[in-house]
């Protein structure tokens, strides 16, 4: 699946019935991280949804160490809980957040978004199952997230990818700077 | 067992840290501030030239009525005070202060765990700003968001080019591989590293989002008390963090003449050397407006870490 990060798949499977410290901290970091966001989904405050967001994305930061991955992890945190959020927050209060409930925050798609929700989790749990069935990380050998076999996978056997999504970003920013500009027949204002 | 002792004795060394230097930069903004100026400064408390007097300001603190506004959101209100000074209690952890492991962990990408936990910071201001109900406030909020958002990129792309040239992304492993040509070749960066991260921690001249004849103090208008307090030790544990980060990058942290047995002392003193220049910022340059601080972050910063950034890769290209 992934010939840059050769998961060290031992000889001996370790057994589901006897978990090691770091696989239950897995576990219920993982229950954390779906409790917030389920959270950020169901609260009627929206400035609460997105600080619950802000828990769920570094849970999965979280997780993302624990799986040795450390610069995926950092990445995750600087991105999505420095930024994103961020972004998101301020957009929130330059628009209407009110403090207590916001009653125009339901919408009449919430039944046909909790269908699409499920069946996005549902593939994308079926595929990572798939893919990794029984591939075990080997917690005491070297490391196999560091920021350098991160960095020789990507730049060795994942260029072309990296390169058209850097290419999707280019025409993401393009075309907010098209909308965001306000050209009314002519007379732009400059 | 070792192991664990080893950890726990780091994690305190880091804390007594994080509690000491912070007030060592507030006294030391007191005192030269105030002779900056013309004026002595406190005197009084504890005798000799009022080395006491964040003591004094401290117990003051605590003793203050902790009030939270009646149409406050209470627990956002109350959680953002941590959520801005936590952050830099853990990017110390990382910050090499001498050779052979002299630092608090080694992480291997040590400069993104730094730069993405300081960014975390600013969603305690953010919380403050909104949750405590008041317009000055959400003015404030925005504006450190607004800034934010402008100086995050420069100071990334800054580091990005120290990364580039030491081929590490490990602090220890930066300033192991440091030569003394360095600091003229990253200068450019290092000036758009330091700006950025004055910016990032809204020192004069860039506290637009806690200027005072507009909108009273910004995101912490509402706080009193020990709230108020920790935002204030935020803003130093930020200068200890921004100088230490800035001397570990661009200024070659430990090493110096008998680096090998005092190379702590050259991190301490150039870091605090930059603590001065912070301060002496402070004095000397009008705050800056809104759109000027906008148009110097995109306009200038931007372009000249890019700038660096192409020089670096030529030169590292070209030499290897």
């Amino acid at each position: 699946m992934n010939p840059g990060i050769a998961l060290a798949a031992t000889a001996h499977h370790p057994g589901f019935l006897s978990p090691t410290g770091v696989e239950i901290t897995f576990v219920l970091v993982g229950l954390a991280t779906l409790g917030a966001a389920l959270l950020t989904v169901t609260t009627r405050q929206l400035v609460h949804a997105a600080l619950w967001l802000v828990v769920a994305l570094g849970g999965l930061a979280v997780e993302y160490l624990l799986l040795t991955a450390e610069f995926i992890a950092w990445v995750q945190v600087l991105i999505y809980v420095g930024s994103v959020v961020v972004l998101l927050l301020f957009g929130l209060m330059l628009t209407r957040a009110p403090i207590g409930r916001s009653p125009d925050a339901d919408s009449g798609n919430r039944w046909v978004a909790l269908g699409v929700a499920g069946a996005a989790a549902v593939t994308l749990v079926w595929v990572v199952v798939d893919a990794f069935r029984a591939t075990w990380i080997n917690l005491h050998g070297a490391v196999q997230g560091t920021s350098r076999a991160t960095g020789t996978s990507l730049f060795r056997h994942w260029v072309l990818p990296f390169e058209a999504l850097s290419v999707l970003l280019l025409a993401a920013l393009v075309g907010a700077i098209v909308l965001s500009r306000r050209d009314d027949g002519g007379r732009g204002s400059e | 067992m070792n192991d664990t002792l080893d950890v726990v004795l780091r994690l305190i060394a880091v804390l007594v840290v994080f509690l000491v230097l912070p007030l060592l930069v507030g006294q030391t903004e007191h005192k030269v501030m105030a002779h900056m100026q013309g004026r002595l400064g406190p005197m009084y408390a504890g005798g000799f030239h009022g080395w006491a007097q964040l003591v004094a300001d401290g117990v003051k603190f605590a003793q203050k009525e902790d009030v939270v506004p009646a149409d406050a959101d209470r627990r956002v209100f109350q959680l953002a005070p941590a959520v801005a000074l936590l952050p830099y209690l853990l990017v110390l952890i990382a910050i090499p202060i001498g050779p052979h492991g002299f630092v608090g962990q080694n992480l291997d990408a040590g400069l993104f765990f730094v730069l993405a936990v300081m960014g975390v910071g600013v969603l305690g201001s953010l919380m403050a700003g909104w949750a405590s109900a008041n317009k000055f406030s959400l003015l404030g909020a925005l504006r450190t968001a607004a800034q934010l958002m402008a100086y995050e990129l420069p100071m990334l792309l800054a580091a990005a080019s120290v990364a580039m040239a030491a081929g590490t992304l490990s602090l220890p492993g930066i300033v192991g591989s440091y030569h003394w040509w360095w600091t003229p070749w990253q200068l450019l960066g290092g000036m758009v590293f330091f700006t950025a991260g004055l910016a990032e921690l809204q020192r004069p001249p860039f506290d637009m989002p806690v200027a005072d004849s507009e909108i009273i103090f910004g995101a912490y208008t509402e706080y009193t008390g020990l709230r108020f307090a920790l935002f204030l030790l935020a803003e130093y544990a930020g200068i200890v963090v921004l100088c230490g980060l800035t001397t570990v990058l661009f200024l070659g942290g430990w090493h110096g003449p008998w680096s090998g047995s005092v190379g702590w002392l050259w991190t301490l003193l150039k870091a605090a050397l930059l603590a001065f220049v912070v301060i002496w910022l402070r004095v000397s340059y009008p705050r800056l407006r809104e759109d000027q601080l906008q148009k110097l972050a995109w306009t200038v910063l931007i372009p000249l870490s890019l700038a660096q950034i192409a020089l670096t890769g030529v030169v590292k290209v070209v030499t290897s």
